[in-house]
């Protein structure tokens, strides 16, 4: 039973020390990304995520903007802009090639720039 | 008395009028929120009732508002005590986990009670899970948990009204007052009190239908947010004392207490209630943080039933260190920590001392992962050290995908733990000639061993539209398969309840096809069938669980016209319940008078309910329960002879009281 706390303890102790060494690994980013749905809310997630490095990302369909949270360490804005061009959808810096567009869900074909 | 109350309602009532009045003409958009929400999305199958939900059933506590609900089968006061059971999967109480803001509420001492300690108004939302559950609030829970938010400081109006009345002489007073202290300090103090104040035989057996009755409630609660910094935290201070009184209309407990002139019963409760929580979320992190909740609480009941006293006390103390972070990314999540509880019962029956003390330390661990698509999965684990239920380790398992649009299939699975305190859950049972027998005395709880049950479950729900409106089909199953239980036995003798470990099979089975259409706006249909299965080896044989129906219809009808200016606007509601025949306890041995058949009869419930919106800060509604004038004809066996050998007040399948109307109003100041 002591043994159990005291393993318990060293955990948690041990997860909050992550914690902290992780903070300068946490940058806010946020930019514009070309999509219209909920489909497109997806794709561009799931693009996001396969960047090693990005904890977390939101899209809004509303406002058009994706938030993430990465470690830049590993990776930066410009990777992600690459990951979401990929899957066809445009950013400021980067545009995707007419193939992955024309690929894109007849519903996420947004308006090009 | 009743004529103070008539000429106290009839001055709020004036005081209302002239306040609504008064208030200026505005007109309040408000999005049409569902009332009752079930997630495509959720890992566990998992329904919300908001407080919409809540206002469609006007009475009055926490026992009292799922009938309108299909997940949750709502059962008939006995007559004694007047509370509601509820069951989940065809499960009582006590195999569900009940918490108040993820601190478990009703457990132990409270288990016959307790939901009735928690005002209907005080409520914000109560989550209900159908499964295994989570293993962040513990061991207990096996075939599902409900969990209610109370309404948040920070959120609340700076004052509510709500009166209430019924023609069963019920009355309810609540109040709640909220003031903002400063820009991270908000308050709020409700007070509830309700009372009984007539007795009512409607079925001239000489007994009270319904207990006399009287309850204070108070609860202080503060909120501390500071956004910036991520700290949230909660206070809540709570004082409660309920007294009950029943049994044969001529009963005095003053001269009659303890002796055999007239069959007499009275269930004295206080409670005092200390609990706080502490949460923080990392501002640079919102994917992670840290919570931690301690409890306080003292349960003092002093009760007697005819000859049988009971008495407990129980003072708890429970703390759960939380810890939610992710692995790599959100799609991988995962909640880890730990949790302490300690139990001193002082429990005495008649003379018999069965004072205890219960611990428990407990660490847990649960990993969600989320394809942020259409696959979601939450595995959870926990390792226990109890100790009477020794070290023991629980796991659980949801998943949820979705093959396509607006379908989606389940899965759950886990284990459950629990000691079973049998004189607190089965108290009805003391309102009896019955003797109670263990049979078993080699366990550690009551001479019995702990209760350990898995459960398994799946389903499917499909939304889609018919004439352009919404609708959806849900089907589940779930099995519970006990290893152990503590049987109670009422299929033996009329004149024993026994209690031994299992010795054989116990399963409950339980299936629900659902189907709910919006057939015009504003006007929406819930249907549900219910088939239970719910098995037990007794000693006798194995019988279906006594008192459960195997075959349940429900259907409830909404309707709402559109708000007008200042938030005009009325409601219907309209419930109805078919139960199918029910075993009955074994009666067999009984002289024929006092012989009840093997199955009840089959019978339905209706229930209506108008709600006059005048305005945003003032309605008023109207309603009846058991509408159709089902009564149940023989409540009380040996009613005649309520210290003779038959004498039976458990016996319940159906409403006792018959029909009932209730009024009641709502003000409110924004």
């Amino acid at each position: 039973m002591k043994k159990l706390i005291v393993m318990l303890l060293i955990c948690v102790v041990g997860f909050s020390a992550q914690a902290q060494e992780k903070k300068n690994k946490n940058a806010k980013v946020e930019f514009q990304v070309s999509g219209n749905c909920e489909m497109c809310k997806k794709r561009i997630e799931k693009a996001a995520y396969s960047v090693p490095g990005v904890k977390s990302a939101t899209w809004s369909t509303e406002t058009h903007k994706l938030n993430l949270i990465v470690n830049e360490e590993k990776t930066s804005a410009l990777t992600i802009k690459k990951a979401i061009a990929k899957v066809g959808h445009d950013t400021n810096e980067i545009k995707a090639t007419k193939e992955d567009y024309d690929a894109l869900h007849g519903c996420c074909q947004y308006e090009r720039k | 008395m009743q004529k103070q109350i008539s000429i106290f309602i009839l001055f709020f009532f004036y005081a209302f009028n002239s306040y609504s009045q008064d208030t200026l003409q505005e007109i309040k958009v408000k999005g049409n929120s569902k009332s009752l929400k079930k997630s495509y999305s959720l890992t566990a199958n998992t329904t919300i009732l908001t407080s919409k939900e809540l206002l469609k059933a006007a009475c009055c506590n926490l026992a009292e508002s799922f009938e309108t609900n299909p997940s949750i089968d709502v059962n008939f006061s006995d007559a004694l005590t007047g509370t509601k059971q509820i069951r989940m999967l065809g499960l009582t109480s006590p195999y569900l986990m009940i918490t108040e803001e993820n601190i478990p509420s009703v457990r132990g001492a409270s288990q016959a009670y307790g939901l009735s300690f928690t005002p209907g108004t005080w409520v914000e939302s109560i989550q209900i899970t159908k499964g295994a559950g989570s293993v962040v609030n513990g061991f207990e829970s096996i075939s599902g948990q409900i969990n209610t938010e109370l309404i948040k400081p920070i959120n609340d109006i700076p004052f509510f009204l709500n009166f209430y009345g019924s023609t069963d002489s019920r009355f309810e007073l609540n109040t709640h007052f909220n003031k903002r202290i400063s820009d991270k300090w908000s308050s709020s103090l409700f007070v509830h009190g309700n009372t009984r104040v007539a007795k009512n035989d409607m079925n001239d057996d000489g007994f009270l239908d319904n207990p006399l009755a009287k309850q204070i409630n108070v609860l202080n609660r503060w909120q501390y947010t500071n956004a910036e910094k991520g700290w949230v935290s909660f206070i809540n201070l709570r004082y409660m004392n309920d007294k009950k009184q029943t049994g044969e209309l001529n009963f005095d407990p003053d001269t009659d207490k303890g002796t055999t002139n007239y069959w007499g019963s009275e269930i004295n409760t206080e409670r005092y209630d200390v609990s706080a929580k502490l949460g923080y979320v990392f501002p640079d992190m919102p994917y992670q943080s840290i919570g931690f909740q301690n409890a306080f609480n003292s349960h003092d009941q002093d009760s007697y039933f005819g000859l049988n006293q009971y008495n407990i006390k129980q003072k708890s103390y429970y703390s759960n260190l939380i810890f939610n972070s992710i692995i790599n990314n959100t799609m991988h999540k995962f909640a880890t920590g730990l949790n302490f509880t300690y139990d001193q019962y002082d429990e005495f029956v008649n003379l018999n001392d069965y004072s205890r003390i219960d611990n428990s330390a407990g660490a847990f661990f649960e990993y969600t992962y989320d394809n942020t698509n259409n696959f979601s999965l939450v595995l959870g684990g926990r390792i226990d050290s109890h100790n009477r239920l020794g070290t023991f380790i629980t796991p659980r398992l949801h998943a949820r995908y979705n093959p396509w649009d607006k379908g989606v299939v389940r899965f759950s699975a886990g284990r459950g733990k629990r000691s079973a305190n049998i004189f607190a859950e089965n108290q009805q049972l003391f309102a009896s000639s019955r003797t109670f027998d263990i049979l078993d005395n080699n366990g550690k709880i009551y001479g019995l061993n702990p209760e350990i049950a898995w459960n398994y479950g799946l389903s499917f729900m499909q939304g889609f539209l018919i004439f352009g409106k919404n609708a959806d089909v849900g089907f589940d199953f779930y099995r519970t398969d006990f290893q152990n239980q503590a049987v109670v036995d009422v299929m033996e003798s009329p004149q024993q309840v026994l209690f031994y470990n299992l010795n054989g099979k116990s399963f409950a089975n339980s299936l629900q096809v659902e189907f709910n259409y919006e057939m015009a706006k504003h006007f929406n249909l819930r249907t549900a069938y219910k088939y239970y299965d719910i098995e037990t080896d007794y000693l006798s044989g194995t019988y279906q669980r006594p008192l459960q129906a195997k075959h349940r219809f429900f259907g409830n009808l909404g309707y709402e016209t559109h708000i007008l200016e200042k938030g005009k606007q009325w409601k219907f509601d309209y419930t109805l319940n078919w139960l199918g025949k029910q075993q009955l306890p074994n009666t067999a041995s009984n002289p024929s008078k006092d012989r009840l058949p093997e199955f009840s009869p089959s019978f339905s419930i209706m229930n209506a309910q108008v709600t006059r919106v005048f305005s945003s800060t003032f309605e008023m509604y109207i309603g009846g329960e058991n509408i159709g004038n089902y009564k149940q004809e023989k409540a009380i066996l040996g009613n005649e002879d309520p210290f003779g050998t038959t004498f039976d007040t458990s016996i319940i399948y159906a409403p006792v009281f018959g029909q009932m109307y209730y009024a009641g109003l709502r003000f409110k100041i924004k």
